[in-house]
């Protein structure tokens, strides 16, 4: 794996299964009367925030302390950057403070790639403009495995019951194992979403079929690149998916007319009752959070047994300690 | 760090018999130096059998009947195997007790990675399992079973992981082979052979389960 975490292509397929694997049995911790080890102790992690982020930055936060490392938060609101300090100048003051990594979420595409060249530890992406946030691609592919993986060629059961009881999974053992043969279909903004971009990278690498569901208007240029399949007609695609991912309609960031009204959105691309009950019957529902109730998915939706949200959040703790152990835990110096 | 399974598995056969360096290559040597494994089969050159299987099965018997001894008949023992050889350990003696008092001894694993205090020296490894029986371990003896004791290291850092979990009644430690040189005021409760051994020198376990036979062996290795 490469020293720092800013593409969900720098993954192997190993590297990937091996993030899974730790996260799986970190797992554990969260279910137990002491949510302590104390593996990153003395090691220090920056969050940097450029951008407004409650459960991302939190869900570092407590992977982090968890571990035992020394947590520095640091947002751009109410900071030097809001006296103007450039990017490098605050990466130098981290450098001088002793960051052994920094979790950057930037609105610049490109920003955490950038602060490699100034900082001496381990930069983790927490989501970079429109270009790319890995760690949610992770957690997703967690929860996936979690919920679905190899149902087909479920492992051998455990002895006793797991450590401690975390886990929404019934004990199947997954160790080792990709997505391989899982059918994906991503729904919504995947223009400006980086988690649609990350997803489609990590989910194709672990074997999964991964589909692109848009509004013309919102769908990527070069698309066509991209390793998977993309449609405009969603009810045709739920028809034939193990999991429906629904992306958030990010206002912030729609500059332009890139559809007529949220009603005509929410009638083609939005996922209601009616819809979900297209879905196989296995299929699991995903959204990455903050949703939108009432535009690209119905509450009764997210409310259902089919909705993986919660467990999505639970796993982003689980899963962002896999990264922060597997960059921080061993020797600082290595080769890559 | 680099994509690493938690512990390779070794073919049955000899990969390159007498080639002391190969083996070194292809196992994968506990921090401590003990553990990893080289190719079964009956002592490959520079590797002395020091315990053939039947010696093994003998030295695990008595150790389930001192378990049963010292706990009063076994009541409340948790079997901890520390991965990877010493959760078959464990298992085989839970089995054991099993066959003696009618109803097998609760077994689990522990991995002791995230408490080691070497972490910081190599790249970060992999973890293994920890599965603690359902009934927990609070209140209840727990027997750390291990295949090798060395520098006492790992022992430690089981103790702190065990501190995690619950609060047990007593730890004990059974060992299938004490090798001296110990590091920190540890000492085994239960030990299948103690082996006098020279520093430099490497004892492996291998185990039927992992390595396709049993064998303990002691052999020389110059890096």
């Amino acid at each position: 794996m490469k020293r720092h975490l800013i593409s969900a292509g720098d993954l192997s397929r190993d590297d990937a299964v091996l993030i899974l694997d730790t996260a799986q049995e970190l797992e554990s911790v969260g279910g137990r009367a002491i949510r302590k080890l104390p593996t990153l102790r003395g090691r220090t992690v920056v969050n940097l925030f450029y951008e407004d982020s409650t459960r991302t930055r939190t869900s570092f936060e407590a992977a982090a302390k968890r571990l035992s490392a020394d947590v520095i938060n640091f947002s751009a609101k109410g900071s030097s950057v809001a006296k103007g300090e450039s990017l490098k100048d605050t990466a130098l003051t981290l450098e001088a403070m002793g960051a052994d990594a920094v979790v950057i979420r930037h609105p610049a595409s490109g920003a955490p790639h950038r602060l490699t060249n100034w900082v001496s530890g381990r930069v983790v992406n927490a989501g970079d403009g429109t270009h790319e946030h890995p760690t949610q691609a992770l957690l997703d592919a967690f929860t996936i495995r979690q919920r679905l993986g190899g149902a087909a060629h479920m492992g051998t059961v455990p002895v006793g019951a797991g450590g401690g009881g975390g886990g929404g999974a019934g004990g199947a053992d997954r160790r080792g194992q990709g997505l391989d043969g899982l059918r994906v279909t991503i729904v919504g903004d995947v223009l400006h979403s980086r988690v649609a971009r990350s997803n489609v990278l990590l989910l194709s690498t672990l074997g999964a079929h991964v589909t692109l569901v848009a509004p013309p208007t919102l769908m990527p240029h070069a698309v066509e690149a991209w390793p998977c399949r993309s449609g405009y007609d969603l009810d045709t695609e739920l028809r034939k998916s193990d999991v429906v991912m629904m992306l958030r309609v990010q206002q912030e960031r729609m500059n332009a007319a890139f559809f007529p009204t949220i009603r005509e959105y929410r009638r083609r691309y939005g996922l209601d009752a009616g819809r979900m009950a297209l879905l196989p019957e296995h299929a699991i529902v995903m959204h990455p959070g903050p949703m939108n109730r009432g535009v690209e998915i119905a509450a009764e939706v997210a409310d259902s047994a089919r909705s993986t949200i919660v467990q999505q959040v639970a796993n982003g703790v689980t899963v962002r300690m896999a990264v922060l152990y597997l960059m921080l835990g061993g020797a600082t110096e290595e080769t890559a | 760090m680099c994509a690493m399974r938690p512990e390779p598995v070794h073919e049955p056969g000899p990969g390159g018999p007498g080639d002391p360096g190969n083996l070194a290559g292809q196992s994968r040597p506990r921090p401590d130096g003990q553990g990893g494994a080289v190719p079964a089969g009956p002592g490959p050159q520079g590797w002395k059998a020091v315990l053939t299987p039947e010696e093994i099965r003998r030295a695990l018997t008595r150790i389930a009947h001192e378990i049963l001894e010292r706990t009063h008949g076994g009541d409340q023992v948790v079997l901890l195997g520390i991965p990877t050889r010493g959760v078959f350990l464990a298992r085989r003696l839970a089995a054991r007790i099993g066959e003696f008092e009618g109803s097998p001894a609760p077994v689990g694993s522990l991995d002791v990675t995230l408490h080691r205090d070497d972490l910081r020296l190599r790249p970060a490894r992999a973890l293994q399992r920890t599965e603690v029986p359902t009934d927990g371990i609070d209140g209840k003896t727990v027997v750390l079973v291990d295949d090798v004791l060395f520098s006492g290291r790992t022992i430690r850092a089981a103790l702190d992981a065990l501190n995690d979990l619950g609060r047990p009644r007593a730890v004990q430690l059974a060992v299938l082979v004490d090798r001296g040189h110990r590091e920190l005021p540890i000492r085994a409760d239960y030990v299948g052979k103690n082996l006098p051994t020279a520093h430099r020198e490497k004892v492996r376990v291998q185990l039927a389960e992992f390595d396709g036979a049993d064998s303990v062996l002691l052999g020389e290795v110059d890096r």
